[in-house]
């Protein structure tokens, strides 16, 4: 059955976007940018990919907005600019070119959820498989992340250390 | 039943439209955080709405739990950026 509810959820995250760039008071881009984050969460998971939801509500919607105003908070607050530039005409006819480019593209892209397309006919069933006894965890996603790929993810969580010490070191008041 | 809890997700997500005329257009920065309060806690129903259509509840409530936490964070930080820059 076919509902228009993504639909909606598309519409609102233009809407979003567009307002975000096009308001004058920095604060309230900021706020907008929340809703648009909210709206993409709702989106993931109405695709169904759970976690892609959870990452961007916490990450999109609470830490960049903390972290926006934290810049705010050591800059101006005001976008000071009276005439905002406007687009090189080459962007303005080569975005939509690309993008009608992309569309039929995802024309040749299988089905979603299609259960002959090569990434569940390949792929998948390996792990779905043999991950019980591989790695005995029962969720299979866990099982790929923290032990197929231990090493991918650790480094990731390295590098994700790294950009927390630096932001941490870059706010630090100077309490001299 | 699933027909229900589709109507339903489709005007919460009308009512959404509602809060969002007032984040994008509210005169005062206050308007736009009482508009993105209230977005959050309809975009919390319509999680646990999508993981009961889907009858998968149990994931859902995860999110919608993580959202709620970090809409109060977002609030408190709003609300203590206003308190050290005065109102806006």
């Amino acid at each position: 059955m076919i509902f228009p509810v993504e639909i909606f959820l598309l519409l609102l995250l233009v809407i979003t976007a567009g307002a975000a760039i096009l308001v004058k008071d920095l604060i309230s881009a900021v706020l907008i940018l929340g809703s648009y984050s909210f709206f993409l969460a709702i989106v993931w998971a109405w695709f169904g990919a759970v976690d892609v939801a959870f990452v961007e509500s916490v990450v999109g919607a609470g830490l960049a907005t903390v972290f926006f105003l934290l810049t705010l908070f050591v800059t101006a607050p005001k976008d000071t600019r009276i005439h905002p530039p406007s687009p090189p005409w080459t962007a303005l006819i080569g975005l939509p070119l690309l993008g009608l480019l992309l569309l039929y593209a995802a024309s040749d892209l299988p089905k979603f959820g299609d259960p002959a397309s090569p990434a569940s006919v390949h792929v998948s069933p390996v792990y779905l498989e043999n991950s019980m006894e591989d790695t005995l965890t029962p969720n299979v996603v866990t099982s790929i992340l923290m032990d197929y790929r231990a090493f991918d993810t650790l480094i990731e969580t390295v590098v994700i250390f790294t950009a927390g010490i630096a932001c941490a070191l870059l706010l630090r008041r100077n309490r001299t | 039943m699933r027909e229900t809890l589709l109507f339903v997700a489709f005007f919460i997500v009308i009512l959404i439209v509602v809060y969002l005329y007032r984040v994008i257009q509210g005169p005062t920065v206050f308007d736009r955080v009482l508009g993105l309060n209230g977005i959050s806690t309809k975009s919390i129903i319509l999680l646990v709405l999508i993981g009961t259509i889907y009858e998968r509840v149990d994931m859902f409530i995860d999110i919608s739990t993580g959202y709620a936490l970090l809409n109060l964070v977002g609030s408190l930080a709003v609300a203590k950026y206003l308190e050290h820059r005065g109102s806006a």
